[in-house]
């Protein structure tokens, strides 16, 4: 186990430079100017892309940016922030991105899992009905739409949540937009959840536990629940990278500083921020892949099948 | 409730139908069944013709679709204080089933070991979950017994094979494991669904043996469902023939292998392939079972049947007594019918058989 784990890191991070180096070069082919053109004049931006090493050839360029970047530094905007350091604003919006994400996904995976199992349980009844259409509409509807719904709702209508957000009453306004982002999560989590469920308790060995006496929450919990659980686990994955790399439009809309928002700045500013993009790049990808690890090692630990293969392969 | 003295389960008149998208079907027809205390009875017949179903009633595993319109499934246990008791399976809630008949009292044993084993839990936890719920025992008696279990089905290294998970076995030895969790209980009757058809061949007689030498020593009453009649032959005192929801004859062994009676169990006999014979062709009943969305009028099987009468269009035969152990569902048995005799091939491979069993004997 211990190897399997150990291997999975090496790849992850393996994966992780390749991406940086990807990420490097891309973001300086692609067309546009890191410098905002109207407010500075042709020589103040030589002298800046000279400062910048922007005129090196691009191998260099490469190297030293991973040099600094292994270090932890990301370096400083190029037209966001009058150039305070990356890492003191990146900082604040992360935290802001995961708190609100991290709402959302204990929304989404709790409500998400019980609607799955009580639609599963109560198969072919109201409630399973109820639960299908709920998840068909949550999937449908983009969480912005959801957001400003609830905005019109319980803000306008009914003032009592916040319009925009509020740091200094950070849980309170966080509700309506963790809400809304969770939506999808809960949609697709409730939806799958019941099917997996349905299929596993058709299945052979649930038939055989029935056989021998077992039923009701004994059946699920020791049985039902574990198997179920298993693919669920995939699907989630990618779902939680998503809502803590922050929703683009959520974040715009509700006024939150986070890395949704600052994405959008960074490449709709006045000028491309190249630090930025490449730093939330990153970022975005260190999340993915972090969270996949997560779910490899998770798989081994549900999955038996795994955990075993995985050891076996380790002696050989 | 009346019930044969000497029987442990009595199927009477039991009656099913499933509803379907496509409509209602009337699966199970009137089918009646007796097991003994301590035999071995097996129910055979092709895909769908309700062997399952049958036997599912009687356990509360019946799906959800499924409707008993009739019948009785009496089931006679001593209670707890050695008090001889009779119940109506089918009046029993699917709660009350679990807690007081399923594993306590009737296991079972299903068709593919590869897929009625919980791959997230180890071997020793599957065993001893019957064991931790039906006897008021702690976990280390519960291992204890579970190790035995594991070492009647003849699984060796049970200490280390208790910690496995069931993709580390191979299919005979898991469906030991099955075998073994079907007994953890110390049930009275075991039901055996196709428990060798998902096997090597090498494998099936070792299991088949493990469950008669296991029957022996704990004196079990088996239910065998299998449409192999190989697997009869070896292992049943009594023989169901089933036909479309109904059972077509019942004789002790010997009767259906030399004195079959039914067109179908001719069939069925004359589809076993016979390496003694010059021909290569494999013999198989013409046509397929009906589809019982729409009842058949008359006997199921006229279609199919070379022997088919007028009457078997119009009207389903009865049962006919031929002996004390053997009845049959077909006219050809009435007084009054024409006497057939046995298509030769067959007449030839009971022959020979007969033959052999006198050599072995």
């Amino acid at each position: 186990m211990t190897k399997y784990v150990l291997k999975r890191i090496a790849m992850a991070l393996g994966t992780l430079l390749l991406i940086t180096f990807l990420l490097f070069v891309l973001v300086r082919i692609m067309p546009g100017n890191p410098f905002p053109s109207e407010r500075m004049s042709a020589e103040q931006i030589a002298n800046k892309r000279a400062e910048m090493g922007l005129d090196d050839p691009i191998l260099t360029q490469v190297v030293n940016y991973m040099s600094k970047v292994l270090r932890g530094d990301f370096g400083k905007g190029t037209s966001l922030y009058n150039g305070a350091p990356i890492k003191t604003v990146l900082g604040q919006c992360i935290s802001n991105s995961f708190r609100i994400g991290g709402l959302a996904i204990l929304i989404g995976t709790a409500v998400g899992l019980l609607l799955g199992i009580t639609a599963a349980l109560n198969k072919g009844t109201f409630i399973d009905g109820f639960a299908t259409v709920f998840s068909i509409i949550g999937v449908c509807v983009p969480s912005y739409i959801f957001l400003i719904f609830l905005q019109y709702f319980f803000s306008y209508r009914i003032p009592f949540f916040p319009y925009f957000f509020d740091n200094s009453r950070f849980l309170f306004s966080s509700i309506v937009p963790s809400l809304s982002l969770s939506l999808f999560t809960m949609s697709t989590i409730a939806r799958f959840t019941r099917n997996e469920m349905v299929e596993v308790m058709d299945s052979d060995y649930v038939r055989l536990a029935e056989s021998k006496g077992l039923q009701g929450g004994a059946l699920v919990r020791k049985h039902v629940l574990r198997n179920a659980l298993i693919p669920i686990v995939t699907v989630l994955a990618p779902l939680i990278v998503d809502l803590l790399t922050g929703a683009l439009v959520v974040e715009k809309i509700y006024g939150i500083n986070g890395i949704g928002k600052l994405m959008v700045d960074a490449i709709a500013g006045e000028g491309v921020d190249y630090n930025y993009v490449l730093a939330l790049g990153i970022l975005y990808s260190a999340l993915y892949i972090g969270i996949m690890l997560v779910v490899d090692i998770l798989y081994g630990v549900l999955d038996p099948r795994i955990r075993v293969a995985a050891k076996e392969g380790g002696d050989a | 409730m009346e019930m044969n003295e000497k029987a442990i389960l009595e199927v009477r008149d039991l009656d099913i139908s499933f509803k379907t998208n496509a409509g209602v079907i009337h699966a199970i027809r009137g089918v009646n069944l007796d097991l003994q205390k301590g035999e071995t009875v097996a129910i055979v017949g092709e895909s769908g013709s309700g062997k399952s179903v049958t036997v599912k009633a009687a356990v509360g595993l019946l799906d959800a679709n499924a409707t008993v319109n009739a019948g009785q499934i009496l089931y006679r246990y001593k209670d707890d204080n050695g008090n001889e008791e009779v119940v109506d399976l089918l009046t029993m809630s699917k709660r009350e089933l679990r807690k007081k008949i399923n594993g306590r009292r009737i296991a079972m044993v299903f068709q593919d070991p590869m897929t009625s084993l919980d791959p997230t839990m180890t071997i020793g936890k599957q065993v001893m979950e019957g064991i931790l719920l039906h006897k008021k025992q702690d976990k280390n008696a519960a291992y204890a017994r579970a190790l035995e279990l594991l070492e009647l089905v003849g699984i060796t290294d049970a200490e280390k094979r208790m910690k496995n998970y069931p993709h580390q076995l191979s299919g005979g030895m898991r469906q030991r494991v099955v075998i073994a969790m079907a007994l953890a209980s110390d049930p009275d009757i075991l039901i055996c669904d196709e428990p060798t058809t998902a096997l090597d061949v090498t494998i099936q007689a070792r299991i088949l043996e493990l469950i008669k030498d296991v029957q022996e020593r704990l004196g079990l009453s088996v239910i065998y469902i299998t449409h192999d009649l190989g697997v009869v032959a070896k292992v049943a005192d009594y023989v169901n023939v089933m036909y479309a929801g109904r059972i077509v004859e019942v004789a002790n062994v010997n009767e259906i292998f030399y004195e079959p009676r039914h067109p179908y169990t001719w069939g069925l006999l004359a589809a076993m392939p016979d390496l003694e014979l010059d021909d290569d062709r494999l013999n198989s009943i013409p046509g397929s079972p009906p589809n019982l969305l729409h009842e058949p009028e008359g006997d199921a099987f006229a279609p199919r049947n070379a022997y088919a009468m007028a009457i078997d269009e119009k009207m389903a035969p009865p049962m006919f007594k031929l002996s004390d152990t053997h009845f049959v569902a077909s006219w050809l048995a009435h007084p009054d019918a024409p006497q057939i005799e046995l298509p030769d091939e067959l007449k030839a491979r009971i022959e020979r058989s007969r033959k052999e069993a006198q050599s072995y004997a």
